[in-house]
C-alpha cells in the first residue's frame, strides 16, 4: 500500500482543523499566527474536500482509522453526498473566517450588536456588576484567545458529521461541532447573548440525549452502529422497534434542523450572535441535522409510507409557519432566521417524498441554501455595520448611500425567493417536478404549499429591500462607517459562489442527482465499506492484515 | 469460545427509567443549575442503557480467547466517549450558569423577548402585526433587550447596581 492514497484525503477535513485548533490555542498571543493557521487549515479542508468530491464519482472512499475495520473500528466515508456537502460547507466556512477576521471579532472588538448605544448601557451595567474585574478591558479581551480554535473545532465537527461511516461517529460529530456552537453563540457573555445562549444550549443538549437513547437502542436491536452493517440488518429487525428507532432519530434530527414544532428555538438564538457567526450556523447546523436525516432515512431504514406522510405534513407546516413568522418579522436578522426555519421545509419535502428525483433536488437546494443564507446573513452584517442596526423600522435610503450594498443584498435575496434564472429557482422546480410526478393528494398540497411560501419568501424580502434599500431613511442614521475590503471581499465572493451555482447548475444537477442515487441505492455504500462482500466482523482491516496476531489459548 | 451474555439486567432497566424521570422533571425547571443536574441524570441514563444493551453487567470486556462470559467491549467504550462528552458539556453549563448568576443574580433562564412581547400585545388585544409601512412601532428588540424587566425575579432582589456597591461598601 502506497502511503499516499485517494484515501489519505478522507480524514484530513477533521485532523487539520483539530490540529490546527490546538496550534492556534498554544499561539493565542500571536494573533497574526493564529490568522494565517486558521486560513490555512480552512484552505486545506477546500482542496481536499474538493478532492474528495472528484474521487467519490467512482464510488465511496472509505479509511478504516487506525486500521480497525468495520463494524468494529471507525470508518469514515466520502460517497458523494458527503463529498458534496463537505466541499460546499468548507468554501461557506472559509469565506465567514476571511469576514469575520475583517469585522475584528477575533480582537475582540465586536461592536456590531447590538447597536452602539445599547451597548454601552450594556458594558457599564456589566462593570458595575463584576466586581471580580481587574480592569475595565478584561471583557473585551476575553474571546481573543477563543475565536480561532473554536471556529476550527466546529469545522471539524461538521466535516466529521459529514463524513462519519457510523451512527456513533456521526454523535460524536454532532457533539464537536455542538460544543463550539455553545461557545461561539455565547461569546463575550453579554446579557443577550446568555439568554439566548441558555436556550439553544438546552435544546441541543436535549436533542444530543435524544440522539443518544436512539444509538444505544439502535446498538440493543442490531448490535452494530455502522451504517453499511445497519443498512442490512433493520430492515430484518421487528418493525414496531424499527419504527420507535426511526422516531427518536427523526425526533433528535429534527431538533437540529429546526423542522417545525421542534424549530422555536432558532428564530430567538440565532440573531444575538455575531453576525459571521449566525452566518456560518444559519448556513450549515441545520443542514447538517438535514443532512443526518437523509442519510439515516434514506440508507439505513427502508420506505415507510405512513412515516413519509408525517414527515411531508411537517415539511408543510416548517414551510408556511416559518414563513409567516418571516412575515411578520421588523428584524432583518430575525426575518432572515423565519425564512431560515421556512426553507428547510423544502429540503424535508424532498427527503420525505423519497424518490431519486426528490432526494436530488433536496440535495441540489441543501447546496444552494447553504450558500444563499450565509452570504445573506454576511449582507445583514454588513448593514449593520454601515448603519449600526438591523430594524427595519430605522434603516431607509441604502440603495443610494450604498449601491454595492444594495446589489449584495438584492442577488441573494431574490435567489432565496427563487426567481428564474437563479439556483434557489431551479431547486424549487426540482421539488415540484418530483411532487407532481409523485402525484399523492398530499404531494400536490405540498406543490402548493411550497409555491406560496415561495410567494410569501419574495414578499418579505421585498418588504426587508423596500424598507431598508429603497424608502427614503425614516431618521438620521449614524455617520456612515466605511466598509473594510475584507469585509465586504468574502461576502461578495459567496453571492458570486450562489449565482456562480446558477451557471454550473446542470452538472451539479447531475452529481447530486448522482448521489442521491447512491444513497438511496444503498448497494454501493455497503459494497465500499465491505468490500469482501459479508461483514467481517474481524476488526481487521483488509489494509494492516499482515500485523495481526494469532492469539494463542 | 467466546459468549456473549446479551440478557439485560432488570434492575439496571429501572435505573435508567429512573434517572430519566428525575432527569426529565428537572429539565423542565426554570433554573440553569436544575437544568444541569437534569442533563446530568438524563446523561447517565442513556450511558447506562447503552451499557445494558451490551449485556449483562459484570463480566470483563476482554478475556482473550477463553470460554469465560465476557461483556461487550464496544459498548463500554461507546459509553466512556459519551460520559467525556457529558463531563465537557457539564463544565460548558455551569460555566454559562456562572456567568448568568454574574449578571442577573440569579440563574434563572428567561423569557424571550418575542414572546414577552406577544403576550403583551395579547393582553393589550391589539393586532399582532400592525402596518409598520405607515407608522413607527418606536422600539426595536435591541431596545427592549435592555430595558425589559425580568419577569423571574424574585420580588425582594436587590438592583445588579446595587448589589455590586453593596459589595463595594463591604
Amino acid at each position: 500500500m502506497t502511503p499516499w492514497s485517494v484515501e489519505t484525503l478522507v480524514p484530513l477535513p477533521v485532523l487539520v482543523p483539530l490540529f490546527a485548533a490546538g496550534l492556534a490555542l498554544a499561539l493565542h498571543r500571536y494573533e497574526r499566527a493564529q490568522r494565517i493557521i486558521s486560513v490555512v487549515a480552512l484552505s486545506v479542508v477546500v482542496a481536499a474536500a474538493a478532492g474528495l468530491v472528484v474521487a467519490a464519482q467512482a464510488g465511496p472512499v472509505v479509511i478504516d482509522v487506525g486500521g480497525w475495520a468495520a463494524p468494529v473500528g471507525v470508518n469514515l466515508v466520502a460517497d458523494p453526498l458527503a463529498a458534496l456537502m463537505l466541499l460546499v460547507s468548507s468554501v461557506v466556512l472559509l469565506c465567514v473566517l476571511l469576514y469575520s477576521m475583517a469585522q475584528g471579532i477575533a480582537d475582540g472588538n465586536d461592536r456590531t450588536a447590538p447597536a452602539t448605544k445599547d451597548t454601552k448601557i450594556l458594558q457599564e451595567a456589566i462593570r458595575g456588576q463584576d466586581a471580580d474585574a481587574d480592569e475595565d478591558t478584561r471583557r473585551d479581551v476575553l474571546p481573543v484567545a477563543i475565536f480561532h480554535p473554536t471556529f476550527l473545532i466546529l469545522a471539524a465537527g461538521v466535516a466529521d458529521a459529514f463524513l462519519a461511516g457510523d451512527l456513533f461517529n456521526l454523535y460524536v460529530g454532532f457533539e464537536i461541532l455542538l460544543a463550539a456552537s455553545y461557545v461561539l453563540l455565547t461569546l463575550g457573555g453579554t446579557v443577550e447573548r446568555i439568554r439566548a445562549g441558555s436556550v439553544y444550549v438546552v435544546v441541543a443538549l436535549l436533542s444530543s440525549i435524544v440522539f443518544l437513547v436512539a444509538v444505544g437502542l439502535v446498538y440493543a436491536a442490531t448490535g452494530t452502529v455502522n451504517m453499511a452493517q445497519l443498512a442490512e440488518r433493520l430492515p430484518d429487525i421487528d418493525p414496531g422497534v424499527r419504527l420507535g428507532i426511526q422516531g427518536l432519530l427523526l425526533l433528535a434530527f429534527g431538533i437540529k434542523a429546526a423542522i417545525f414544532p421542534l424549530s422555536a428555538w432558532l428564530p430567538d438564538s440565532y440573531p444575538t450572535a455575531p453576525a459571521p457567526v449566525t452566518a456560518v450556523f444559519a448556513g450549515l447546523l441545520t443542514k447538517v441535522g438535514v443532512y443526518a436525516i437523509l442519510r439515516t432515512q434514506t440508507l439505513l431504514f427502508p420506505r415507510n409510507e405512513a412515516l413519509e406522510a408525517v414527515l411531508l405534513v411537517l415539511a408543510l407546516a416548517t414551510m408556511i409557519v416559518g414563513i409567516l413568522g418571516a412575515v411578520a418579522q421588523d428584524d432583518v436578522k430575525r426575518l432572515l432566521s423565519f425564512t431560515l426555519v421556512s426553507h428547510i421545509g423544502y429540503m424535508i419535502f424532498g427527503v420525505a417524498l423519497a424518490t431519486q428525483a426528490s432526494t436530488a433536488a433536496a440535495i441540489f437546494y441543501v447546496v444552494h441554501h447553504i450558500t444563499v443564507q450565509t452570504a445573506l446573513f454576511l449582507v445583514v452584517g454588513l448593514i449593520e455595520r454601515r448603519t449600526g442596526t438591523t430594524s427595519l423600522d430605522r434603516l431607509g435610503g441604502l440603495a443610494t448611500m450604498a449601491p454595492g450594498l444594495a446589489v449584495l443584498f438584492f442577488v441573494p435575496a431574490m435567489n432565496l425567493a427563487g426567481i428564474p434564472p437563479l439556483s434557489g429557482f431551479l431547486g424549487k422546480v426540482g421539488l415540484l417536478e418530483a411532487g407532481v410526478v409523485d402525484g399523492s393528494g398530499l404531494a400536490w398540497v405540498l406543490v402548493v404549499g411550497s409555491v406560496v411560501t415561495s410567494l410569501l419568501t419574495l414578499y418579505a424580502v421585498v418588504r426587508a429591500w423596500n424598507k431598508a434599500f429603497w424608502q427614503p431613511c425614516p431618521e438620521k442614521l449614524p455617520e456612515p462607517t466605511p466598509l473594510p475590503w475584507g469585509m465586504v471581499g468574502p461576502t461578495a465572493a459567496l453571492v458570486a459562489v450562489s449565482v456562480g451555482l446558477t451557471v454550473v447548475a446542470g452538472p451539479l444537477y447531475a452529481y447530486a442527482d448522482r448521489a442521491a442515487e447512491s444513497v438511496m441505492d444503498g448497494r454501493t455504500y455497503i459494497e465500499a465499506v465491505f468490500p469482501d462482500g459479508a461483514p467481517r466482523g474481524t476488526g481487521e482491516s483488509n489494509k494492516t492484515t499482515d500485523h495481526t496476531e494469532e492469539v494463542e489459548p | 469460545m467466546i459468549v456473549l451474555d446479551t440478557v439485560p439486567s432488570g434492575a439496571l432497566l429501572l435505573t435508567v427509567g429512573v434517572l430519566f424521570a428525575a432527569g426529565v422533571y428537572l429539565l423542565l425547571e426554570r433554573s440553569l443549575t436544575r437544568v444541569l443536574l437534569g442533563f446530568v441524570l438524563m446523561g447517565n441514563g442513556a450511558n447506562l442503557a447503552i451499557l445494558v444493551a451490551g449485556g449483562r453487567a459484570g463480566a470483563p470486556p476482554i478475556t482473550g480467547a477463553t470460554s469465560e462470559p465476557m461483556s461487550d467491549p464496544l459498548a463500554q467504550a461507546m459509553v466512556l466517549t459519551s460520559i467525556v462528552i457529558t463531563l465537557a458539556l457539564v463544565a460548558f453549563v455551569l460555566a454559562m450558569a456562572y456567568r448568568s448568576w454574574q449578571l442577573h443574580g440569579h440563574d434563572e433562564v428567561q423569557d424571550d423577548l418575542e414572546d414577552t412581547r406577544i403576550a403583551r400585545l395579547a393582553d393589550a388585544d391589539a393586532p399582532s402585526y400592525a402596518d409598520s409601512d405607515a407608522e413607527e412601532s418606536g422600539s426595536t428588540l435591541d431596545e427592549e433587550a435592555v430595558a425589559v424587566r425580568d419577569e423571574v425575579a424574585l420580588p425582594d432582589r436587590e438592583t445588579p447596581s446595587g448589589n455590586a456597591r453593596g459589595r463595594e461598601d463591604a
